[in-house]
């Protein structure tokens, strides 16, 4: 019976291989700096979230007061993240109407209450820095990660602006993005900037990831002691069967 | 001690308790060399028990309801005290039922489990295996995330492929013209109410023809052929309890490791339990890039998708459909497809050894292929799969009774 699932573990990994030759085509992500233990980064990503993201989009799963997570307090959450004169335990909704939006855009700007879960927080570093200018599209901006996003660059003014250059070699098409105009923030700054709502953003889809890390070591301790004792059990039990 | 013995008596002139205890529990002979994959019976248990707690309270905290659904589980998850645990052995335990149904369904077909005299045991045990895909259908369409959206409306046009009645069979699942709200409602009636309700009816049947017929074992042999004269006790038999219940907790903690391990550490488990794309609400004008069902459907999925031509005068959309079904339906003709003299692959010849090796393999690569977009090369995979995975079945009667096989012990034999 081993051989059998050992034939077959091979043989997946040997496609599993062929699927990473396959994948390599699309733009590498840039690695994000998550860490969602940093309270510090995520109070930065908070407030910036509030400043930058939470005009269009919504975040209509989660209550400012959950924020008391990362280390603010309710006092703090009023004066430092609620700006539209909502109340402490009321939901992260946008300013804007839906129907403004999609006039505006073109699409009704996305919910980001769980958007790290679904695009990853890799993709949304990257695709946070990859805007260029681009006189063809609506809004004057396109994107390296999305091509022809309908968002604009809101964080322009901080990063600058970045122009596309593309190389072509026998590789194919290379396409990489530089600075044409330097905005507020040096590029380490934005990188960082960008990091921390990320890294907030992360947070966000899933506000409960800490505590259920923290009880999923208390119930893993518990669960290896059972385990002495259930297989003592058995031993015990087991002793007079031949 | 007293007071306990008379209350026991006292129950027993009106249900049949001590009686049952003896017969299912203290008093049911199990053959004593169950190995590895003895497990999985009592954990399919325990997680259809885990299932039925978490989602009475879910149910407590979800709105069946297109417009609410996405957020109420959400809200679930940030709101509800203690949701996110309560959720996540819920969708956890959803694949971990496949992944130990699937190795107790093969340790079925390593050991002939399904041979004479269980066949019965076998076909319920199908039973129960149909309704469990219905449900994990009904369930993952709750969400109502992209995923759940798309991957439900494949499901249903393949209703759509059968001929004649396709078409209004759909509309009658559906209640509606497409997936909406109406199917929504209906799909959690299902998967609360009915499927749960069969499904328990059926674990109990599963268990009653277990106990009349004996367990099977790694040999492949009858325990019952061998009895004591004296006691009328199996000699290679021991008493379920204390003996498999005491081994059992060990079971059930190894397995609770692995399960609390991807509940508290892994939850997504890479996007194969949950979907990344059912983060994302389900919007009836966007279709995904890419649909793929969770992995526990991949393999059929792959089947429903290998045909690409019409033949014989059929459409290859119900071709698809067709192979889909039948390699699910397929297994419960495995009482008689096998002409094996013998149970157990311990005595069986190199025939049946290297069909269920490429069985094993088909599968895998069938599941794999069934998460990835098709392209010339998967599809034509998949095709060469397909034919190995029914080939596996349909040539069993003649390389089972071809096969050099090694002749059984009279006694079970000690690892």
């Amino acid at each position: 019976m081993k051989k059998i699932t050992i034939t077959s573990f091979i043989f997946i990994f040997c496609l599993a291989s062929f699927e990473l030759f396959a994948a390599e085509s699309s733009i590498p992500l840039d690695k994000a700096p998550v860490d969602i233990k940093d309270n510090a980064s995520l109070q930065r990503g908070a407030e910036s979230f509030v400043n930058y993201c939470l005009t269009c989009h919504g975040a209509n799963f989660m209550r400012y007061n959950r924020h008391r997570d990362i280390g603010f307090t309710n006092e703090q959450i009023l004066d430092k993240l609620v700006h539209t004169g909502q109340k402490v335990g009321d939901l992260m909704q946008s300013a804007m109407r839906k129907k403004e939006g999609e006039e505006w855009f073109g699409v009704i700007p996305p919910d980001l209450s769980v958007i790290a879960r679904s695009r990853g927080a890799d993709w949304l570093y990257s695709y946070l820095r990859a805007f260029y200018r681009d006189e063809s599209t609506a809004t004057g901006w396109n994107n390296l990660v999305f091509d022809r996003a309908a968002m604009p660059h809101v964080l322009y003014q901080l990063q600058g602006e970045q122009k596309l250059i593309v190389k072509t070699s026998d590789k194919g098409e290379q396409k990489t993005l530089s600075l044409d105009k330097p905005g507020k923030l040096s590029t380490a700054e934005f990188d960082k900037f960008v990091g921390d709502l990320v890294n907030y953003l992360v947070y966000l889809g899933e506000p409960h990831a800490n505590s259920r890390i923290d009880l999923g070591i208390k119930v893993m301790i518990f669960l290896l002691v059972m385990l002495i004792l259930a297989y003592a059990l058995k031993r015990e039990y087991w002793r007079d069967i031949h | 001690m007293s007071i306990y013995n008379s209350m026991i008596a006292w129950i027993d002139k009106r249900f049949p308790l001590t009686s049952n205890w003896k017969a299912h529990l203290s008093e049911y002979y199990a053959p004593k060399n169950f190995n590895f994959w003895y497990y999985f019976g009592s954990l399919a248990l325990l997680v259809l028990v885990n299932q039925i707690i978490t989602g009475i309270f879910l149910t407590m905290n979800y709105k069946p309801d297109a417009s609410l659904a996405f957020s109420s589980v959400e809200y679930i998850m940030r709101d509800v005290e203690y949701g996110w645990l309560i959720r996540y052995m819920h969708s956890t335990g959803a694949s971990m039922f496949f992944i130990v149904v699937y190795l107790h369904m093969f340790r079925g077909m390593m050991y002939g489990s399904y041979r004479k005299p269980r066949e019965l045991l076998w076909l319920v045990g199908m039973g129960i295996f149909f309704i469990l895909m219905s449900l994990a259908f009904t369930g993952y369409i709750l969400p109502w995330g992209q995923m759940s959206y798309w991957g439900a409306q494949v499901i249903v046009s393949m209703f759509g492929a059968i001929p004649v009645i396709g078409e209004t069979l759909q509309q009658w699942l559906l209640g509606d013209f497409t997936l909406s709200d109406a199917a929504l409602n209906r799909f959690f009636a299902y998967h609360v109410v009915t499927l749960p309700g069969l499904l328990i009816v059926l674990v109990f049947v599963h268990i009653l023809a277990l106990h009349e017929t004996g367990s099977n074992n790694p040999d492949g042999i009858e325990i019952k052929a061998n009895k004591n004269p004296k006691t009328g006790i199996p000699v290679d038999g021991i008493p379920f309890h204390p003996y498999y219940s005491v081994k059992d907790i060990v079971g059930v903690v190894v397995f609770l490791i692995v399960f609390c391990g991807i509940i508290f550490f892994a939850p997504e488990m890479g996007g194969y339990f949950l979907e990344y794309n059912n983060f994302v609400p389900a919007n009836t004008l966007q279709t995904p890039d890419h649909i793929a069902p969770v992995w526990y459907f991949t393999p059929y999925y792959s089947m429903l998708r290998a045909v690409t031509v019409n033949f014989l005068g059929i459409d290859a959309k119900l071709w698809g459909v067709i192979l889909m079904a039948g390699s699910v339906v397929i297994f419960c003709f495995l009482p008689w497809l096998d002409r094996s003299p013998v149970k157990s692959i311990r005595y069986k010849g190199p025939y049946f050894k290297t069909a269920l090796t490429l069985f094993v393999i088909s599968f895998f690569v069938l599941g794999w292929l069934g998460t990835k977009s098709p392209t010339p090369m998967y599809t034509l995979l998949a095709q060469i799969f397909t034919v190995v995975y029914f080939a596996f079945f349909i040539l069993m009667p003649w390389y089972s009774k071809i096969d050099k096989v090694k002749p059984e012990p009279k006694r079970l034999v000690k690892e």
